[in-house]
């Protein structure tokens, strides 16, 4: 596990370093800003798809058929939990590569992931 | 004994056979062991055994045919009960992970403060014991109707096969035994429905296929004088839905059986992963569940518009001598049909129906039906396990060695936790067998108080630093004294009458406001409070970053 390593996060000498008051922790408020952005586009859709299409919207969307369902119920029954699924795998896949492009993933000490 | 008797004797024993067995392979040594499963379990094993965690006996069996019975309206389930799952992979699980200790409550101690731990600890309890015992009752059900067991007697061997493995082999022995119990409840389910479905419309998707007979439901319900299937908002007015829907999914992701389950992966990565899993296990029954609904609806309607009382089909027949199907006094043609054994109707099914009948409907043969009643107990077990341990783990690790045994031993330690799981286990038995009247209300209470109390906390714990102790307790009194108060105002519970809702809104959409409550009181009390010490902002920070070393070899 990569926690057996005894030195604190951001310990380690900055190469993109960041702001002066702050020196070596610049890529920090980059990292969480990243996240943060992709965590809110991902959470609009969640709201879109269930709140949305699922219950606000659900009687003007019902008016279009589409394989015999109402699209408004079939959002609320079926679309809301395939988009719910997807919605994670982005998020995780998106996580691996941001995790590596700042060096912050979990690796074993050969490097490999853990 | 009849066939169906038999091959539900012939699964049960099966796989408590495999669940023992597995029990023996994983028995612990260490706390660690015990309480979070050693943190080694893969992200897909986790995902199921997160599935099976969090599907109770009530969504395999009574869950759809709920959904039949709303209609439209019984989105709320599907969507409140997959959509949390989402909320928990972005916000909570991977922090909750990579900060790594034992319980819910322990997060909060160390983040807020320990007054902090002590009420969270406590609500756990309250929280894992009103959901347990549906669970515990759910099992003896299935024993009772499959097997001719005394309903006692049912909850008694189940419990005593969850005592082996809870006790023994803590979280590592529940998880491994989850993982084989979804494995059994998602076959036990799915079967029927790719039959039902083949049967009713030539082809074997259900999700996709019972789409050809909404419209043909909708004619039928109108001339049974029901409102049409696929219209909302015929149970419930668009705010509560809307509310409720919000309260289950912010109560999924607030609740401490769910959340623990994500301590137990390798990595913070794992974490994720273990969610996107999750939801993919339980979307395979949560995206089939509406559709059984549908089906068995349709084909219940069908059998029974206009049938003389003494030609129904013969599964009616079957179940009518459970109890759960009966008919009207006088009754001679069946002209309206509920689930509501006061509306009066001819023809009264129970929720429960729907599935448990669905391979007889189907025309499947007897051990498809032995195999339900395992899937079943499956599904009532590995709930009831999973919240057994958030009971014991809340008692031993956030309670008892606390306040009445610091410097207890590790082997003292696991002693105490086993004995307090053991204490659970028969408590959980004494309610199964003799269930509080109000415990088809209390689930409600359930999540309600999970969304209210929980979640904004630990979402506020981990995404802004600036919150404060007192800010936590503040605002987590406030959700609960608020939704409490609510539910008690609204339903018949401890002898108070029930009053209208007020503007529509359901006790079990109350949560959710519950749950605004809580967050507006943490920040205005955080702010006018001293902000939180260096060293736990600090923490907050580390969680972010899922190494504990940033490896600037590999930055860009």
């Amino acid at each position: 596990m990569a926690d057996t390593n005894a030195s604190p996060p951001g310990g380690a000498p900055p190469s993109d370093g960041g702001g002066a008051a702050l020196p070596g922790n610049g890529w920090r408020k980059e990292y969480w800003k990243k996240n943060l952005r992709l965590m809110v586009a991902l959470l609009i859709v969640w709201f879109a798809v269930s709140f949305g299409a699922g219950i606000l919207f659900v009687e003007q969307l019902n008016e279009i058929v589409i394989g015999g369902f109402p699209l408004g119920f079939w959002f609320a029954q079926q679309g809301s939990i395939y988009t719910f699924i997807l919605l994670i795998l982005i998020y995780a896949l998106r996580m691996d590569r941001l995790d590596d492009e700042y060096g912050v993933s979990e690796r074993n000490d050969d490097g490999s992931r853990s | 004994m009849s066939d169906i008797q038999t091959w539900a004797l012939v699964f049960v024993a099966v796989t408590f056979a495999l669940y023992i067995g597995i029990a023996w392979r994983s028995r612990v040594k260490e706390t660690k062991g015990f309480f979070v499963a050693e943190q080694n379990i893969p992200a897909v094993a986790n995902g199921a055994a997160v599935a099976a965690d969090w599907m109770s006996a009530a969504s395999f069996i009574s869950m759809a045919g709920l959904i039949a019975f709303l209609g439209s309206d019984g989105s709320i389930y599907l969507m409140g009960w997959t959509g949390g799952y989402v909320l928990l992979a972005l916000l909570l699980a991977p922090y909750l992970r990579k900060w790594g200790k034992f319980t819910v409550p322990e997060f909060v101690g160390d983040r807020f403060s320990e007054t902090v731990r002590s009420v969270s600890a406590l609500v756990a309890i309250i929280v894992s014991f009103t959901y347990v015992v549906g669970q515990m009752a759910g099992g003896g059900i299935v024993f009772s109707r499959f097997l001719q067991v005394e309903q006692g007697a049912g909850v008694a061997i189940a419990a005593a096969v969850i005592f082996a493995y809870a006790v023994f082999g803590g979280m590592k022995g529940i998880t491994w035994t989850q993982v084989a119990q979804y494995t059994v409840m998602i076959v036990a389910y799915l079967i029927p429905a790719w039959a039902v479905a083949h049967t009713m419309t030539g082809f074997p998707v259900p999700q996709i296929s019972f789409g050809e007979i909404l419209a043909e439901l909708n004619q039928i319900s109108a001339e049974f004088g029901m409102p049409a299937y696929t219209e909302a908002f015929t149970a419930r007015p668009q705010l509560d839905v809307f509310l409720v829907t919000l309260s289950l999914m912010i109560g999924t992701a607030g609740l401490p059986h769910v959340i623990i389950r994500f301590y137990t992966t390798k990595t913070v990565r794992g974490a994720r992963y273990s969610a996107l899993w999750a939801l993919v296990f339980i979307g395979l029954l949560y995206t089939t569940a509406p559709a059984v609904g549908a089906f068995t609806k349709l084909n219940l309607l069908q059998g029974v518009q206009g049938a003389a009382v003494d030609a129904l089909p013969s599964w009616v027949q079957n179940w009518m001598m459970t109890g759960l199907v009966t008919v009207g006094d006088g009754v001679e043609t069946i002209g309206t049909v509920s689930n509501d054994p006061t509306s009066g109707a001819d023809l009264i099914i129970n929720n429960d129906i729907l599935v448990l009948a669905s391979p007889e409907i189907a025309g499947l043969p007897a051990p498809i039906v032995g195999l339900v009643a395992a899937g079943g107990l499956a599904a009532a077990m590995s709930t009831a396990a999973g919240l057994l341990l958030v009971i014991s783990s809340s008692a031993s690790h956030d309670l008892y060695f606390r306040y009445v045994d610091h410097n207890a031993s590790e082997s003292r330690r696991l002693l105490v936790s086993r004995i307090a799981m053991g204490i659970a286990v028969l408590v959980a038995i004494y309610f199964g067998i003799n269930p509080p009247a109000f415990v088809a209300q209390v689930v409600a209470f359930a999540f309600g108080l999970a969304a209210s109390t929980f979640f904004p906390i630990l979402l506020l714990g981990i995404f802004w630093k600036r919150a404060s102790a007192a800010g936590a307790v503040s605002g987590m009194l406030a959700g609960l004294v608020f939704t409490a108060t609510y539910m008690i105002y609204t339903l018949p519970v401890f002898g108070t009458a029930a009053n209208d809702h007020i503007m529509g809104i359901s006790p079990e959409g109350i949560g959710a406001v519950g749950a605004v409550v809580n967050l507006v009181v943490t920040v205005i009390v955080s702010l006018a409070t001293k902000p939180p010490s260096h060293e736990i902002q600090e923490m907050v920070e580390n969680i972010r970053y899922p190494a504990a070393t940033r490896r600037t070899e590999t930055s860009a």
